[in-house]
C-alpha cells in the first residue's frame, strides 16, 4: 500500500502538471480537492485518465469521483480493490 | 445617434428541420431531433445519442450550392444564412452597407479529421484541400463570398455564447451607423473532436438530455446553424414586409470562476441577464419568455436557475430549453435560439421543455412542459453561456 | 461625446523578450516556447500553481496580463463588471487543438480539450483578476488596430466598461506574439501624455515595438 501511494503521488504530480509540488508534500490522507491540494473538476477528469492509463481501471460514473478521489489513500484503496477483482 | 435594431429575416437548420418552418413544425409536434448517430463516423456510434442534421454532406452541398468537399460547418452556415437573407427580401443589397458576422467553434475540423488519419500513417499522404479551410474565419469567408457580402465580415469564437455575441456585435454596428444590414448568427457541425472532448469532460448524457430535471445527466451534442437579419429603422421602413421584432437588449459578462464550470450562484449569468434588461430599459416582469441556455448538465442548470431566481423571484416568466429538441449546437446555439425567440414573439408560441419529469428541488419554478399557443410574448430573453465564463443574454421585443 | 482614453500600460512579449511600457524587462532568447514562458513566470516571482496547467496560449496571454497590470493597476478602483477583455488572434487555439488531437489517439485528455477554445485564455485572465465585464475574442487574419481602437472606445464611451484590457495574443508552435494594452478613461500624471492616448497610431507603434 505504501509503495502504491508513493507511486500515485508521483503520477498525480506528472499528470496534473503540478510543478511546484513534490511527492513528499502530499500527505496520504490530505484532501485533494478545494482546501487540500486545491484540485478542481478538470483535475478529477485527469485522475480518471490516470487510473485508466496506469492501472487499467475504468471509472465510468463521474459521480463516484468525489468518493474515490478524497485522498491518495482512498485512491490506493480503490485501485487495490478493483485490481483484485480483475485478478 | 442610436437607432432601433429590427429583425427582418430568419434562417435555421438543425436536427429538427432544414429551415425555420421545418423547425417550427417539429416544435408543434413535440418531435426531438436527437437519436442514434447516422452521419458522423465515430467509435461512439450507438453509444452516445446526438442531434444530427438529417442529411449527408452531399445532400447538404446540393442544398447549399457548394462543393461537398467543403466543411459541413460551412454548408450548414450557407443554408441558414441564405434562408435568412431571402426571408428578409432586401432587393437593393448592393446599394447598402452589408455585413456577415458569423460564429463557430469547430471551423473545418470535420475535414481536418479526415486529413489527419491519412497524414499520420504517411506524411506524404492526405489531401491538402481538406485543411485549407480549417480555421474558424475561413468558414465565415466561404459563406460571405457566396452571399456576396463585402463591407464587413467577421468571426467570433467564444465557445457556446459565440453566435449570441455575433448578433450582439451586429446590433451595435447598426446602432452606431456603421452598417445598414447584417446577417448574424453562427454554425457548427458535430465532429469527432467535439464529441470526444465533451465525452472526456463526462458531461454527455448517454440517454436523451433532461435539462432542468432533478435527474439530469448531461447534454446531447447537436449541430446546425441559425441566423437573423438585422437592419436599422431606416431600412426597416423601406421593406415590403413587417419586421418580426426588435433586438432591444444585450449584454455579455464573465463569470470569472472556472475554465469550464459555472459559479454555483451563476454570477456571470446574472450579470448578463441583468445587463440586457438595463440596456433595454425593461423590468424583469416585462419578460414573458426565457429561452434557457439549459444544456442539461448538473452545473449549467443549477447556475442558470439560481441566477434566474435571484433576478426574477417571485414572478417567473414562462421558460424552456429548446436544446431538448436540437441538442446543444455549441457555436450555433445562440443563433438558432435567437431565431426561435423571434418566432416565439411572431407566432405567439412557447416551446416545450421536453422530458422534464422531476423539477429541480433547489428551484421554485418549473419550465414549460407543453407547447403554448396564442400566448402574447412581449419580450423574450435568450441566454447563451459558454466555457471560459463567457455569458451573453439577448432580449427580443414585440413591435 | 467621445472621451479621450489612455493606454495606461502596455506589455509586449515577442521573440524571447518581454517589454513593459516600451522597456525590455526580461530576455531569454535561447529557450523554446514552453521553457521561455516558464522562465518569465519564474523571473517575475509569481505564485499561481494553476499556471502550470494552462496551455501555451493561455500562459502567454496570462503572463502578458500579469506584467501589464503589475504596479499599474488598482483593481479596487473598479467594480468587477466594469473591467472587460477584448482580444484577438489569427490562429485561435490551433496550437492546443493539435496537441489535444494527438492524445485522442489513446485517451483523449480532458485538460487539453478544455483549452481548445481561445476564449479560455480570456477566462483565465478574468479568474485571476476577478474581471466580470464584457469579453470577446475575435479571429482576424492580422492585427487590426483600427478595429480594436473603435470597439474598445465604444465600450468605454457608452459606459459598458470603465477599463479594458485589449490586444493580440497569438501562438502557434514556436511562433508567438502578445501585445496587451490597459486602456482607462483617466491615467496618472506620468502617463497623461500624447503618446499614451489610445489612438490607432499609438497602438501600432507599440505593436511594432517602435517605442523601445
Amino acid at each position: 500500500m505504501d509503495k502504491l501511494m508513493s507511486d500515485l503521488k508521483t503520477q498525480i504530480i506528472a499528470q496534473l502538471n503540478m510543478q511546484d509540488v513534490k511527492p513528499e508534500d502530499i500527505g496520504d490522507d490530505q484532501p485533494l480537492f478545494v482546501d487540500g491540494l486545491g484540485l478542481d473538476s478538470i483535475d478529477a477528469l485527469e485522475l480518471i485518465v490516470l487510473l485508466q492509463q496506469h492501472y487499467k481501471i475504468k471509472l465510468s460514473n463521474a459521480e463516484d469521483g468525489p468518493k474515490v478521489f478524497q485522498s491518495v489513500r482512498t485512491i490506493a484503496e480503490y485501485i487495490t480493490a478493483h485490481q483484485n477483482q480483475a485478478a | 445617434m442610436s437607432t432601433t435594431v429590427f429583425i427582418v429575416g430568419v434562417g435555421a437548420i438543425s436536427a429538427i428541420g432544414d429551415n425555420v418552418a421545418g423547425c417550427l413544425a417539429s416544435f408543434k409536434k413535440g418531435k426531438a431531433g436527437i437519436g442514434d448517430m447516422v452521419y458522423l463516423d465515430s467509435a461512439y456510434k450507438n453509444k452516445i445519442p446526438v442531434a444530427e442534421v438529417k442529411h449527408t454532406n452531399e445532400q447538404l452541398a446540393a442544398l447549399a450550392g457548394m462543393s461537398p468537399k467543403i466543411s459541413r460547418t460551412a454548408l450548414l452556415s450557407s443554408i441558414a444564412a441564405k434562408e435568412a437573407m431571402d426571408d428578409a427580401g432586401i432587393s437593393n443589397m448592393d446599394a447598402l452597407r452589408t455585413g456577415f458576422i458569423s460564429a463557430n467553434t469547430v471551423g473545418g475540423m470535420d475535414k481536418t479529421e479526415n486529413f489527419f488519419s491519412e497524414f499520420l500513417s504517411n506524411p506524404g499522404k492526405g489531401k491538402l484541400r481538406n485543411v485549407v479551410n480549417h480555421e474558424c474565419g475561413s468558414v465565415t469567408e466561404l459563406v460571405a463570398d457566396q452571399l456576396g457580402i463585402k463591407n464587413y465580415v467577421s468571426t467570433i469564437s467564444t465557445a457556446c455564447s459565440s453566435s449570441a455575441n455575433a448578433i450582439f456585435l451586429a446590433a451595435r454596428m447598426i446602432r452606431h451607423n456603421m452598417l445598414d444590414v447584417v446577417i448574424a448568427g453562427g454554425a457548427d457541425a458535430i465532429t469527432k473532436f467535439t464529441l470526444n472532448g465533451f465525452n472526456t469532460l463526462m458531461i454527455l448524457d448517454s440517454d436523451y438530455c433532461k435539462p432542468f430535471d432533478e435527474n439530469r445527466k448531461g447534454l446531447n451534442l447537436g449541430e446546425g446553424a441559425g441566423y437573423v437579419v438585422l437592419v436599422s429603422e431606416k431600412i426597416a421602413k423601406t421593406l415590403p414586409k413587417k419586421a418580426y421584432c426588435t433586438l432591444s437588449g444585450y449584454c455579455n459578462a464573465n463569470d470569472a470562476y472556472h475554465q469550464t464550470a459555472s459559479s454555483p450562484d451563476g454570477i456571470g449569468s446574472y450579470l448578463a441577464m441583468d445587463g440586457a434588461l438595463k440596456k433595454s430599459g425593461l423590468l424583469p416582469s416585462d419578460i414573458d419568455y426565457i429561452n434557457l441556455h439549459g444544456t442539461g448538465t448538473q452545473n449549467n442548470d443549477i447556475a442558470e436557475g439560481t441566477a434566474i431566481k435571484r433576478l426574477f423571484d417571485p414572478h417567473y416568466p414562462k421558460m424552456s430549453s429548446t436544446k431538448t429538441f436540437t441538442g446543444h449546437t455549441l457555436g450555433a446555439c445562440g443563433g438558432l435560439e435567437a431565431v426561435f425567440s423571434a418566432m416565439a414573439i411572431h407566432h405567439k408560441i412557447i416551446y416545450p421543455n421536453l422530458r422534464l419529469q422531476t423539477p429541480m428541488k433547489e428551484l421554485p419554478f418549473v419550465p414549460e412542459t407543453v407547447l403554448g399557443e396564442n400566448i402574447t410574448v412581449r419580450h423574450a430573453l435568450s441566454n447563451s453561456f459558454g466555457f471560459g465564463g463567457n455569458c451573453s443574454s439577448l432580449i427580443f421585443s414585440k413591435l | 461625446m467621445q472621451i479621450k482614453s489612455y493606454i495606461s500600460s502596455n506589455c509586449v512579449i515577442d521573440d524571447g523578450i518581454v517589454y513593459k511600457n516600451g522597456k525590455a524587462v526580461f530576455e531569454n532568447r535561447e529557450a523554446g516556447v514552453q521553457d521561455f514562458l516558464q522562465s518569465v513566470y519564474q523571473h517575475f516571482g509569481i505564485k499561481y500553481p494553476k499556471f502550470y496547467k494552462m496551455d501555451n496560449l493561455s500562459k502567454l496571454g496570462w503572463l502578458a496580463a500579469e506584467i501589464l497590470l503589475k504596479d499599474n493597476f488598482d483593481a479596487g478602483e473598479y467594480k468587477p463588471e466594469d473591467v472587460g477583455l477584448i482580444l484577438a488572434n489569427a490562429n485561435s487555439s490551433l496550437d492546443t487543438d493539435i496537441r489535444y488531437y494527438e492524445t485522442a489517439k489513446e485517451i483523449a485528455s480532458p485538460s487539453l480539450f478544455v483549452y481548445t477554445l481561445p476564449n479560455i485564455m480570456t477566462g483565465e485572465i478574468c479568474i485571476r483578476h476577478n474581471f466580470k465585464g464584457e469579453n470577446a475574442f475575435f479571429i482576424f487574419e492580422k492585427f487590426d488596430a483600427g478595429f480594436i481602437q473603435e470597439y474598445v472606445n465604444n465600450l468605454l464611451n457608452n459606459n459598458n466598461l470603465q477599463a479594458c484590457i485589449c490586444g493580440w495574443v497569438e501562438l502557434l508552435e514556436d511562433q508567438y506574439k502578445a501585445v496587451l494594452f490597459l486602456v482607462e478613461k483617466t491615467t496618472g500624471a506620468e502617463m497623461a501624455m500624447p503618446s499614451n492616448i489610445f489612438t490607432i497610431e499609438n497602438i501600432l507603434k507599440i505593436y511594432q515595438l517602435e517605442n523601445g
